[in-house]
Order: C-alpha cells, then structure tokens, then sequence
C-alpha cells in the first residue's frame, strides 16, 4: 500500500461523540509515533555469507521493519527497529548478532 | 388462528438445548465456536451433528477453553461471519474478558447460556448467578422461558444484534436442566420464511469494523485519557438504551411474520387492576402464572411483571408500574449478588427505580430457586401470600426466612 493510498488517522480530536464511529480504527501509517528506532540499545546486523535468505526473521519481526523477497538478503529499517533481538534468536543460521550501539 | 399452506409449521419435540441448537441452525450462521459445559454441552454437540451431515454450511472450531470460543468468534465477527456459542456457568465467567472485547468491538455475536449455578460445591442446576454476575458487559440480555421462546429469540437476537445502530452482541438465557434438558414441542417455520425475516448479512463485514487481509487496519488501540475513550464508553450504553425501540419493533414484526405473541422487555399478567404485584424472569416466571390463577380465583387481585430484558433494562414500564396505584411488590432473584442492598442483583436494581415515582410502594426481595432448589405453585403462592400479608397489616413479615429485608425462599431454618 502507498502512502497516498493510505486514510488519514484521526489527528484532529473529535468535537462531539455525535460525530464518533462505533469503535476507533487505525489506518496504516508510517511510524505515526516517531522514530522507534530511537529506543534502541543494539542493533540486529545481518551477516550476508552466514544468511540462507530463509525469511524467517521477516516473518517474526513484531515491529514488521524487515523487507524480504523469497530468495533475497533481507533488510532492515533502522529508523524502526527497537533492536527487541527477536529476529536474532530466531534465525537458524544465527546470522543475526546484536551490536551494541555507542553513545 | 388458520394457517396457509405456506405458513405451516414443522412441529418436533426437542429439549431445550436442541431448540438452542435449532435456532442457530435456521439463523444460517457461519461459525461457531464452543467449549463442552454442562447443561449447555448438547447444545454444541448437536450443532456439530448439523455441521458434519452437511446440514448447515457453517465453519466449527474447536478451541480448549471458554475464553478462546469468545476469542475465536471475536475474529470470526469481525470479517463478518454471522457467529453464535453457548455456555453455562463457570464456562461463561471464564469468558468474561473476551466478552467485553466482543461489546467493546460492537460485534452481534449471539451466545444462548443454559444457566447453571457457580462452585464451589459444584452445582449444575437451574440458578442464573452466572449470567447475572457479568450483566454489565455491555451485552443484551434476554431471557426465553419457554422452549419455543429459545428457539424463536436466536433468530430475532440476530435481528435486533446485526442492526448497525444496535450492533451489540446478544445473550438468549435459559434455566438448566429445568429448560435445556426437557422437552417440549417446538414449532419451526420454513427455512424460506426465516430467510426472509434474517437480516442480510453486509458482504463486507460490518460498517464499523471490517478484517480484511488486503485493508490492514489496526483495532482495539490505545486510546489516551483525553481522546475519545469515556466517549466510546457512554455511545455503548446509548446503543443499548435505544435498543429499546429496535427490540420492539423485532419483535412486533416477528409476531407478525410468524404468528406469535411474545411482549416487549416484559410480559405482563393479569396487571391490569392488581394491588400486588410479583416481578421476576426466567422459567419460574412462567410457573408464577398458575400461582396467580389461583389467587385469582380466591379473590386476590395478584398480577405478575415478568422481565423478559434486564439489559436493556425495562426502566420506562416499571416506571409506569409503580404509578398506576400498585400498593406491593415482590421482586424474585434466581440468583445472587452478595453483600448488594438486597442480596439479589435485580432486586436492588428494579428498586432503584423507585425514586421516579411519587407513590408509596413496599418492596419485599426474594431469593429463590438458588442452585436448583425446586420452587412449587405452592411455594409461590407462599410468596404472594407474604405481599398480602404486607398490604393488609402494613408491617413486613418476621419469619426466618427473611434474612436482611430479603425473603431466602426455603432457607434452612430448623422448623
Ligand atoms: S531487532 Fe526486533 S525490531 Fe529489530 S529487526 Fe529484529 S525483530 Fe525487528
Ligand atoms: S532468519 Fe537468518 S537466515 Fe533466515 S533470512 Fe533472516 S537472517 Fe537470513
């Protein structure tokens, strides 16, 4: 889905619970909080000769800031990632390590 | 009343679960999702009788508990599927997070209880506690006290439910065993009648609320104090209040299309010039009726008000009870509500109301029926005979069974 496709979120607060739908929804949007990558402590780096092009961290990543194409090296979106390690431990091949970020 | 050819009625002795299992059937739902519980087990085990022989098109999932069915059927509901459970007892309180989740998310899932009472000790019997004690999640609540009323209120439940200005999910409650495992005659009009009544269900889900893999949405979010949560919280209890005039009209128009004469959020017996009045729900409800016949016949001007909605509650028509020159009233619980005003959940809330009148009316509460225990025509008559009691002497009755201004019908009192 593009950008453009997307439907606005509710910036604007409602004025009257006339105007309100049955339940609040949320559209997709990019990073409508900010950068989450921000809270990171470390940082999943992929080594690409130990990579099998598996998908498995792009599957498992709870934050879905891994792009992957069946038989491509994944990548990943440090503006997003909150460095959770999840796609480390979960990788057969233990291609991902978990780098500590510097100051 | 002559019935056409095309009216006619298939008529077949079932018990109460089956009527259950019946009334999802011909509501064609989707999915059902259920956990075994006694009384209500052969509720689902018939449905999936249905679904194995082909004879209803509907997905069955099975799950290893209460709270997964409502989780499931919340997925279910929310791409759309008409979606339908049954429960009992600790199954139900089991489920009570998912329940809020299915209101919250204003689904019209519609789940029948066959009521039992809560452990410990163990008790399968008749005692409404279960679904009294979650009367507040946001759900409507309505009671069948006859076999024929379980079956027919699935379908009018789907009605009232699937309406987007109700859109709230919907409770059919039972008594168990002294319902769901009786049997009776059950009258069941051609499919092709009731596919008439049946609303038609929206092709893309619900207006609100839509799963659709290919428009990701995000639901159930976090909603800061000072966004819209208290709003989103008063539109449930406004839906449910102005339920009101949909669940009449329902019901008029089933009436109409089916030939029945069920009454609105109550049913009202022998009312009309009554000084003493018996309030109460539920399948002891419908027994009350020969208990004021016999009244009746002794001269006794005794009616009964029996509640066949307790969300939304029937506040306007007990509103107009309490003005029309009514002296006493008794209002039964099959159920409790430990440590409340009167120790029965609708007592308190039927009392409640009593402030919107300028007449003076006593109020006796009663407890009765708790866990099974059998209440005879006699033990009613009893009750009504307390009410009498209250009108001639004005002075409340002292007997040991009246414990805390409620009467506990059948307390063990050593006499
Ligand atoms: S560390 Fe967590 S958020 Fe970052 S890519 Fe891996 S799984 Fe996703
Ligand atoms: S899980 Fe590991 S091996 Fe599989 S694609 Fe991701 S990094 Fe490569």
């Amino acid at each position: 889905m593009k950008t453009s496709d997307k439907q606005p979120a509710a910036q604007q607060p409602y004025k009257s619970w006339k105007e309100l739908p049955h339940v609040p929804v949320s559209y997709p949007q990019l990073g409508s909080i900010g950068a989450t990558g921000e809270w990171r402590t470390f940082k999943p780096e992929i080594n690409a000769e130990a990579c099998n092009k598996c998908g498995m961290c792009y599957l498992y990543c709870p934050d879905g800031v891994i792009s992957y194409k069946e038989g491509t090296l994944p990548e990943i979106d440090y503006m997003f990632c909150k460095g959770c390690g999840i796609c480390a431990s979960i990788c057969p091949k233990k291609a991902i390590e978990m780098v500590k970020e510097k100051e | 009343m002559m019935k056409t050819e095309q009216e006619k009625e298939n008529i077949l002795i079932m018990s109460g679960n089956y009527a259950a299992a019946w009334g999802a059937k011909c509501s064609n739902v989707n999915v059902i999702s259920a956990y075994p519980i006694t009384p209500q087990t052969t509720v689902v085990e018939k449905l999936s009788d249905f679904v194995d022989n082909k004879e209803l098109d509907a997905k069955y999932i099975r799950v290893e508990s209460e709270h997964s069915v409502m989780a499931a059927l919340v997925g279910s509901s929310m791409t759309g599927a008409r979606s339908f459970s049954a429960t009992s007892g600790q199954g139900l309180l089991y489920m009570a997070e998912m329940l809020h989740w299915v209101s919250s998310s204003r689904l019209p899932i519609v789940t029948t209880i066959a009521s039992r009472g809560i452990a410990p000790p163990w008790n399968i019997w008749a005692d409404y506690t279960d679904i009294l004690s979650i009367r507040d999640c946001g759900w409507i609540i309505q009671f069948a006290s006859t076999h024929q009323e379980i079956f027919d209120s699935i379908l009018m439940a789907y009605k009232i439910a699937e309406n987007p200005e109700v859109s709230l999910p919907y409770f059919v409650v039972y008594s168990g065993f002294s319902q769901s495992h009786t049997s009776k005659p059950v009258s069941i009009p051609e499919q092709q009648r009731i596919n008439k009544f049946l609303p038609i269900l929206p092709e893309d889900g619900w207006g609100h609320l839509n799963l659709n893999p290919d428009k990701p949405v995000t639901f159930g979010n976090l909603v800061m104090p000072e966004q819209e949560y208290l709003d989103f919280r008063f539109m449930i209890h406004d839906s449910m209040v102005k339920s009101k005039k949909n669940i009449h009209d329902t019901i008029n128009l089933f009436n109409q299309s089916f030939g029945r004469d069920y009454g609105g959020l109550v049913e009202k017996y022998m009312c009309d010039d009554a000084e003493v009045i018996l309030i109460s729900y539920g399948g002891l409800a419908e027994q009350s009726k020969d208990a004021v016949d016999k009244l009746r016949d002794q001269g006794n001007k005794v009616g009964l008000f029996k509640l066949r909605y307790i969300r939304p509650f029937p506040n306007e028509e007990l509103i107009e009870l309490f003005n029309s020159g009514i002296k006493v009233i008794g209002v039964v619980d099959q159920g409790t509500a430990f440590g409340n005003p009167t120790g029965g959940p609708i007592s308190t809330e039927v009392m409640s109301l009593l402030n919107h009148t300028k007449n003076r009316i006593d109020v006796l509460p009663c407890i009765w029926g708790i866990g099974g225990r059998n209440v005879s025509v006699d033990d009613q008559i009893g009750l009504f005979e307390k009410l009498l009691y209250i009108k001639n002497n004005n002075e409340y009755p002292t007997d040991e069974t009246c414990q805390h201004g409620t009467v506990w019908m059948g307390l063990k009192t050593g006499i």
